[in-house]
Parts: structure tokens; sequence; C-alpha cells
């Protein structure tokens, strides 16, 4: 028999620029203005200080149920940071730094948590969705705002992030298939962080990558390591450049680690063992980037400890405004305002019910 | 006026909206070349090519997800689902997104998109496609359903559902695609959405039905005549969410009396919310016990059965007689 025996290919490679040990890749090391660095590593820091206070907030009672991202800072701002004003941004869920970054309030996302509406509104300048809870259906939106970017002639770029269990919805395949037929100016990125609550990645999908699923779409794609804010920031920046001229679609897969709990609500030792982390917390990607940028002399000992200082001085800020915010947000007929264009009479007439029912201190009646 | 199909009015609308409105796009299976599988988007490629009418995978949620995404940039997507039958794998686009980002984002982004799919028995189809399942959408708050009785409604309803600000399932009855013609008028009509009409005046009993459940309504409407001297007043709901509490509730206040029809399973059908309408503003004009005439609580059944399944004639005309002798 000439033929060969079915296998499955070869998995597509991994790019790594700086190596959890701090090694650069001299080769591959992109060029980035000294600003840019700064810009990225103050947003790293800000996620991940906000991160830090927000599950302190959390703990005490003074936020809800959230999603820390700690640990996946170099994704989220390695990717987003080559978006423009004019370009899109369509978050998931774990996505707070990224957001922030693309201007976001600190202070939305408090609301958000704490559950007010007032956390998802977008701000006029800002083309982004709100975060996305239902996994996956978000990636949908980001072709069709790219089918409608290009239809309208325009050069903008759609990028959208989501986690490794969402390549297990249908609306993942359906999203890469389509914009690969449509060509949209889309670039997908998934932080694979290996858990989706309590499913790790060998029992999420056979694939021995995410990247290798663009392959089926004849889609160009790429693995990196994802707490390299390097590899991200180099395999990102070539995707969009493609997609602004029109080339089309591209997944990236950054290979992170959720080092945390998926939400406040969720105990990871009911389900993996602390040791199986720790090899992670070790490739922590701000720390990296940190020793990388200081070797560089980019940001030496007292600029970085002025960072920090900022940092620390904007969350407090944000924390005490977003808690004098919500004090004055009593309101609870807010929630009728903006189902529609027009409100219906009826919903007219719920909302004048429960405002009575406010006033008078009585049941509400309808 | 030109005598028209449902089919053909629906395809007018369209046509006119796109030479109208730039940001009117079609998108769906086989829409394009094929011009859709009832044929009502024929001839639209033709003029306005695969840019404005785009046929798309083979994956409704893909469909009505990117329709999400090119009205949030500004665009009007027409979103066409083959048979209503497939809308449930896009069922979450619907709930989760089009109908909540307005309110999600506190009315910066806005999904004006029309979710056009052909609904409903009596057209001896394959299984899965002869449901009616409005209830669904009518439901789920921040849509708008709107379903036609006829050729000339059909046009105006969808000509306002492509103007509206809001995402619209616009359910056509596909038994009335081609089961009779209207004259529909070249120039542009419109119809207020939300909004009833009495068809057919009357001191009662109130008929109340829509879609495909029009015509033997009326059927209906005009046997009682005939056969018992009565007048019944038909309202067609051409909007089934947001609901014309308004207009149903005046015509009982005068009638007494009350019949709902459709084709929907009965139980947590649109005419337990009518007949809860009913009891909160008319209560106390009401002569009889509201009667309803709807699907069974079943499947659809395969189209041997599907004529006893759904309501006829006889039975509109026993429930109405139930509400005049009680």
């Amino acid at each position: 028999m000439g033929r060969t025996p079915l296998a499955p290919p070869e998995p597509i490679p991994s790019l790594s620029i700086l190596d959890e040990h701090g090694t650069v890749d001299r080769q591959l090391e992109p060029a980035i203005a000294d600003e840019v660095h700064r810009k990225m590593y103050r947003a790293m820091l800000l996620g991940r200080r906000f991160d830090e206070k927000m599950l302190e907030l959390q703990r005490t009672g003074r936020i809800g149920t959230f999603p820390p991202i700690k640990g996946q800072e170099a994704a989220q701002i390695g990717s987003v940071i080559h978006l423009g004003a004019r370009d899109w941004f369509v978050p998931s869920f774990r996505e707070t730094a990224a957001e922030i970054l693309r201007g976001r309030s600190l202070e939305s996302v408090l609301l958000y948590y704490n559950g007010y509406n007032e956390g998802t509104l977008i701000d006029a300048t800002q083309r982004d969705l709100p975060m996305s809870v239902p996994v996956a259906s978000q990636i949908l939106h980001a072709v069709g705002l790219g089918w409608a970017a290009s239809y309208r002639g325009g050069d903008e770029v759609v990028m959208t992030i989501f986690g490794d269990g969402a390549t297990s919805e249908g609306d993942f395949h359906e999203a890469l298939n389509c914009a690969a037929v449509f060509q949209t100016p889309v670039v997908f990125v998934c932080q694979n962080n290996h858990w989706a609550i309590s499913i790790p990645f060998a029992k999420q999908t056979r694939s021995r990558t995410i990247a290798e699923k663009a392959l089926a779409y004849n889609m160009p794609a790429l693995r990196v390591d994802g707490n390299d804010i390097l590899a991200v920031y180099a395999a990102t920046a070539e995707a969009v450049a493609r997609a602004r001229q029109g080339g089309g679609p591209t997944l990236i897969e950054c290979v992170t680690y959720r080092v945390m709990m998926h939400t406040t609500a969720d105990d990871p030792k009911k389900y993996r063992r602390d040791e199986e982390v720790e090899p992670w917390r070790q490739r922590d990607p701000l720390a990296r980037y940190g020793r990388y940028l200081a070797e560089k002399g980019v940001l030496g000992e007292a600029a970085a400890r002025q960072v920090e200082e900022e940092v620390r001085e904007e969350i407090r800020r944000a924390v005490e405004q977003a808690e004098s915010t919500m004090h004055a947000l009593d309101d609870p007929l807010d929630m009728f305002d903006h189902v529609f264009a027009e409100m219906p009479p009826r919903l007219r007439r719920q909302k004048e019910g429960l405002a009575r029912g406010l006033s008078t201190r009585e049941a509400r009646h309808d | 006026m030109t005598k028209m199909t449902m089919v053909e009015a629906i395809n007018l609308a369209l046509r006119q909206e796109m030479a109208r409105d730039e940001r009117v796009v079609l998108l769906g299976q086989d829409i394009g070349p094929d011009g859709g599988v009832f044929r009502v988007t024929d001839g639209l490629f033709a003029s306005y090519g695969e840019r404005r009418v785009v046929d798309t995978p083979l994956a409704e949620s893909a469909i009505v997800g990117m329709a999400i995404g090119m009205a949030i940039h500004g665009l009007r997507p027409v979103a066409e689902i083959q048979f209503s039958g497939f809308l449930y794998q896009a069922f979450h686009q619907l709930e989760n997104h089009a109908a909540r980002l307005r309110w999600r984002s506190r009315g910066r982004l806005s999904v004006p998109m029309v979710l056009r799919a052909p609904y409903g028995g009596g057209v001896r189809a394959l299984e899965h496609h002869s449901e009616s399942r409005e209830a669904y959408w009518a439901h789920t708050p921040g849509l708008k359903v709107v379903i036609p009785s006829g050729p000339r409604n059909a046009r105006a309803l969808l000509v306002s559902a492509l103007r509206d600000p809001d995402p619209v399932v616009f359910y056509e009855p596909k038994a009335l695609y081609r089961a009779f013609r209207e004259e529909v008028p070249e120039e542009e009509e419109t119809l207020s959405l939300g909004q009833a009409q009495v068809v057919r005046p009357g001191s009662g009993p109130t008929m109340i039905a829509y879609g495909a459940m029009l015509l033997p309504t009326l059927e209906a409407a005009e046997v009682l005549a005939r056969e018992d001297g009565v007048a019944a007043e038909v309202i067609d709901l051409r909007t089934i969410s947001p609901l014309d509490c308004e207009t149903i509730a005046a015509s009982v206040r005068t009638s007494g009396r009350a019949v709902i029809v459709h084709e929907a399973p009965l139980s947590f059908g649109p005419g337990a919310e009518i007949a809860a309408t009913l009891m909160e503003e008319a209560f106390h004009y009401l002569e009889a016990p509201i009667e309803r005439v709807a699907g069974f609580d079943l499947v659809i059944p395969y189209f041997s059965r599907e004529k006893s399944y759904l309501p006829g004639v006889d039975a509109i005309v026993a429930a109405a007689r139930r509400t005049l002798q009680f």
C-alpha cells in the first residue's frame, strides 16, 4: 500500500520571544517605542492591582462576584494595544485590563460588579461592546461588525477575545467559518488559560492547540506564549495589520493560565492541586515584563515605583468615586429605561406602578 | 395598484427599502441567486448584488449574531431564517443580545435589525417546518414581534419594521404566502407597529386573531352573521408584542365577549396573555368566560393530520356561540 497511514497533522508551532527566565530572543524581539512599553506596563500593572483590589472588596462584601484576571494581563494588553479609536473591541468577561486600556473607567467596572446597569455604559467615544457573559456568543458580533466595516468602506479592525472554553461552542466555529468566508477584518484572540471553571484544557478539546482549529477554516493562526507580552504584541500586530489591509481574519492563541479562581464564587481546590498552579506563578507575565524593561533601561527602579504609586492612587480614587456614585444611584426606576427607543404603554404603566409603590411604601402594583 | 401575493408584497417592501436606504442589507441561506426557498427575495440579488444580498453559510446563530454586529455598526440588516423552526439555533443571540444591547449599553448601542422567518402550518411541509412559536419572542423583553395577515399589511408592516430603531421578529404566515392576492400600492405605505386593527366592526363577540388564523376567523364571523344574526367584531393583532391592549380592551368593553384564535399551542400561548389582559382591562364588562381556540399542546403533527390540529372555522364558530349562550 502506497498510502500513508491516517494520522493527525503536525501541530502548529508556538511563538515565544521573552521566555519565563527573562531571556529575550533578539532575532524576534519587536521594535517597540519606549512610551508604548511604558503604556503597556502601566496598563498591565493597573489591571493587576485593580484585580487585587477587587478581590479585597469582594471578600469584604463591598462588591459582588467577579472573575479575576490575574496572570492574563500580557495576553490582554499585548493584543488590545494595537487597536485605535476607530477599531472595535468585543470582549468576553475576563478582559478587565483590556477594557480599561480601551477606556472603560475603573468606576464603571466597580458599578457593574456591584449590580448597577450603569456599569455597562460605554463611553460615546469608544467603539467597544459591553462585556459578554454567554460564552462565545460575542464572537459572532465581531464578525458582523467587521462585515459592516468592510461594507462601509472603512479600514477598521475588530478584535474579539474569548477563552479556551469558548472554542467548544458552536458560535466560535460559526464565527471563524463566516469570517473566513467573508474575509472580514477580525482578529480572534483566545486566552487559553487552561481552565473553563473546573474543566481543564485536556478535557475541553482533543486538539493539541486552539490555534490549529483555524486550519480547518483556512485561516492563518499562531500560538503564542500568552504570558510573554512581546510574543503577544508581535503576533497580534501582524494580525491587525493583515486585517487592516484587507487580508482577512486571524486566530491568535495566547497560552496563559488562570492562576486564580473562575469567579470569586468558585473554589479551585475542589478540582486542581496547588502544585499545578505554582509553575505558572513563576511564569508571571508582569514580573517578566518588568525585569525586561528594567534591563532594557526603559523602566528604572524609581520609575517603576512611581508607576506603582500612580496606579494605586488611581484605584483608590476610583473606589472612593464609585462608592459615592453608588450612593446616588438608589433609584430603581432606572431599570425601565432603554428597553426600546420608545417605551411601550404597558411598560410605562409598570414603571409608574413601581414608582407609586416606592413613594407610598406600599407593595408594588402594576 | 397591482394585485400581489404576500411573497410579492414582501419582496416589494425589501426592494423599495433597499433602494431608499443603503444601510439595508439582506443575509440568510439561499436568498441570493436562488431567491430564498419561498422566493421572497427573488430578483433582489440580480438588482443589488452579493454585497447587499448575502448568502451565508448554513449557520443560524451566525446569521443572527452577524446581523447584530452589523446593526450595531449602523446597518439595517434583514436576517432571513429559512423556517422559524430553525431559529432556535440562534435563540440565545436574540434573547441574550439583540433584545438586550440597547438596555445593557443604556441606549448607547442599538440593534435595528429585522429577523424574517416563515412560521405556521398549512402547507403540508416536513417536520420542523410548521410550528408557531411567536410566544417565545413575545416573552422576551426588548423584542417586537410582528405577524402580518395579508399581502398589503405584510408590505406596510415590514417597511415599518425595517425603519424601527429596535429589533423586530417578523413572522410570515407561510400558509398565506400565495393563498390570495391583494391590491398593493406601488407608493410607500407603512403601518404603526404595536397597533391592532379592527378589520370587521361589529357589536360582538370580539374575535381576536393574527397571521394565518385571521382568515378562518373572518369566515367564522361570516357564519355567525348568516346563521346566528350576530355581528362579530374581528380584530387583527398584527403586532403580538408590544400588545395593543387598548384596542382589544375597548372592543371587549363594548361586546362583553371575547374569542382568541391562534395556531400556537394553547398553554402559555399569546391567548393566555390576551385573556389575562382582558381580565385586567375589561373584567366588569365580560358577559361570558373568554374563549381560546388554539393549537393543541402538541408538536404540530405531520402534515396528513395538521388540518385537525389547526383551528378551523367550525371550532371558532362553536367557541363564539359558547360565549353567546353562556
